[in-house]
């Protein structure tokens, strides 16, 4: 049996002027899935993120979160409901310390006591935050700003995290650790919509997957499918079939 | 050395002025980009409606103590600044938040001729005089005189810089204000509500800028509808020579700025006096043995010169300010 839907998205198109870069997709998200998105570059699979989280505005379609529609919502309400985003390129505040990160991070949530408790929390969960504390963000590498974007989406304890290509210009063994805290938090009970370009890892993770081709969704199902799909291992995983 | 001396005290007093004028300025620009040329005529207005609310005092209850009627008249002034700027903000220039960078510029010099017209229709084309509530009291310092008024205004600027700087350093409020800096969209992301934010800097510039106005009207003793535009030009100046967008600029261009009017206010005559020269007409040489061996070519007056003489530097020489990293690239 089917759990509820966290996310749907019904016939979605989102547009930058004239350039349609989402041309009505369908794509659902249930309670407790890990879903992938995966995609060439300029697929659009960032532009459909941000026409969930409201950065870019939506020409058509609907967005159900959580029950209710949000089509059009700007994205500060959406996190207040529990829709968390980690932005394409981390889009950490550079000038601001780990800890002030995390602190916007939990910016939408007023109990102090807890907030104090979740970083320590993260801080158990990526050990290098802590160490670094004080130190401007700016000063981390990429890996490391990979891992306080996310530490800082969770400190807003979601329901649901979108996570826009989290292993972009990293190196194996940073992806490995990446795709191990997105499995953790998964496990602790986060809903997770999972961008990549790495589709292996990201079917080899995820419960279900969608393929987006030029704006358009042309495959869908279940990742272990997907990843024995001949069509997928020809175009995305790189092998001749 | 006495003139010196002398100098920096009145360069620190009315620096102080500008540095809490320029905090207005650098934090709107740092959140948004624009630079609101009316925040001038904030100043003035939180000045012309601190005065007449001192001088309604006055009328009415003498009795009162100096100080309540002061802190009477900051308190309005404050209150009618804050609503002018949070207004400002929502009807001007929200609409125009995604518009090319010049049209929110011209309409800040279009709302800062509104708002001059505003105050002429109110308190008319005249001079308006501030009532000696404290007489000055001059203490000595090092053969310096530093009056009472002077001290306070220094020290009242230093109090609310340093509560800026702990607001903005610690609270949420001001971290959130560093993060929209830095990337509204991602602020966005983090739940922060963005209007609630730019509202929140035009809301302290304008409280800063009610403090300053009550401050120059106190200390020049006068106020004006015009008042605004160069105090609020020199204070754009010196947040540029600070590196506009950064606050502990603002206050250092500030100060800096007041200090290097002073000085050159203190110095021009005797550097621009031609009696020293050899060659001189007999005329001028008859003029130097009248006026005690002083004709100078530029007097005091042109102290307002050497604000736009640093601006020009800055803008050539440093375009990004002393304190400043990135160089302006917005309008
Ligand atoms: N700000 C923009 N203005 C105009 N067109 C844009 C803009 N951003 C993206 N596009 C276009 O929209 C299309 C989809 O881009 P999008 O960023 O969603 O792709 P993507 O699937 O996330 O690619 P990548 O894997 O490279 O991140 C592309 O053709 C891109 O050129
Ligand atoms: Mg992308």
């Amino acid at each position: 049996m089917a759990a509820p839907a966290l996310l749907e998205l019904t016939r979605l198109e989102v547009a930058y002027g004239g350039i349609h870069a989402v041309k009505g997709i369908d794509l659902i998200v249930r309670q407790g899935e890990l879903v992938c998105l995966i995609g060439a570059n300029g697929a659009g699979k960032t532009t459909t993120l941000k026409g969930i989280t409201g950065l870019q505005p939506v020409k058509a379609g609907k967005i159900v979160y959580d029950g209710a529609d949000v089509t059009g919502k700007p994205a500060f309400q959406l996190v207040r409901k529990g829709l968390s985003m980690v932005p394409e390129g981390r889009g950490v505040f550079g000038a601001l310390t780990i800890e002030e990160n995390l602190a916007m991070g939990a910016y939408s949530r007023r109990d102090r006591v807890a907030i104090k408790q979740d970083i320590e929390r993260v801080f158990g969960l990526f050990p290098r935050l802590k160490e670094r504390r004080k130190q401007t963000a700016g000063t981390l590498s990429g890996g490391e700003q990979q891992m306080l974007a996310m530490a800082r989406a969770i400190m807003s304890r979601p329901k649901l995290l979108l996570l826009d290509e989290p292993s972009m210009g990293l190196a194996p063994l940073m992806v490995q650790k990446v795709f191990e805290t997105i499995l953790t938090i998964a496990a602790e009970g986060v809903t997770i919509l999972l961008i990549e370009q790495n589709a292996k890892l990201a079917l080899e993770v995820s419960h279900r997957g969608y393929v987006m081709e030029s704006g358009t969704i042309t495959l869908s199902g279940d990742a272990r499918q997907l990843l024995s799909d001949p069509k997928v291992r020809e175009a995305y995983l790189g092998e001749a079939v | 050395m006495e003139t010196f001396l002398q100098q920096i005290i009145n360069g620190l007093t009315l620096g102080s002025v500008y540095a809490l004028v320029a905090l207005g300025y650098t934090m709107v620009y740092g959140i948004i980009g624009l630079i609101n040329f009316a925040h001038g005529e904030v100043v003035m207005i939180g000045a012309m409606v601190a005065l007449s609310v001192i001088t309604g005092l006055l009328g009415s209850h003498a009795s009162l103590p100096a100080v309540v009627i002061i802190l009477a008249g900051l308190f309005v002034a404050i209150l009618v600044c804050v609503a002018i700027a949070y207004s400002m903000e929502k009807i001007a220039y929200r609409p125009l938040r995604s518009a090319p960078r010049l049209a929110p510029l011209i309409t800040a010099i279009g709302m800062s001729i509104v708002l001059q017209n505003v105050a002429l229709m109110v308190w008319g084309r005249n001079y308006r005089t501030f009532p000696t509530l404290i007489t000055p009291t001059p203490h000595i310092i090092f053969g310096a005189a530093m009056t009472d008024l002077q001290m306070l205004i220094v020290v009242l600027a230093a109090l609310l810089m340093g509560g800026l700087v702990l607001i903005v350093q610690r609270t949420r409020l001001g971290i959130a204000m560093r993060a929209t800096a830095q990337n509204p969209q991602v602020a966005g992301l983090m739940g922060i509500d963005i209007n609630v934010i730019i509202s929140a800097a035009f809301v302290i510039g304008a409280a800063l800028a009610a403090v300053a106005g009550l401050m120059v009207m106190a200390y020049y003793g006068i106020a004006h509808y015009y008042m605004g535009f160069l105090l609020g030009l020199k204070a754009f100046t010196a947040a540029v020579l600070g590196g506009i967008g950064n606050l502990a600029g603002a206050m250092l261009g500030g100060l800096l700025l007041g200090i290097i009017e002073a000085l050159g206010a203190g110095y021009i005559g005797d550097v621009s006096n031609v009696c020293g020269l050899s060659s001189l007409s007999d005329a001028l040489q008859q003029k130097c043995a009248d006026n005690d061996g002083q004709v100078s070519l530029f007097g005091s007056n042109y102290q307002d010169v050497f604000a736009f003489f640093v601006l020009i530097l800055v803008l050539i020489f440093r375009p990004s300010g002393l304190l400043g990293e990135r160089v302006a690239d917005r309008a």
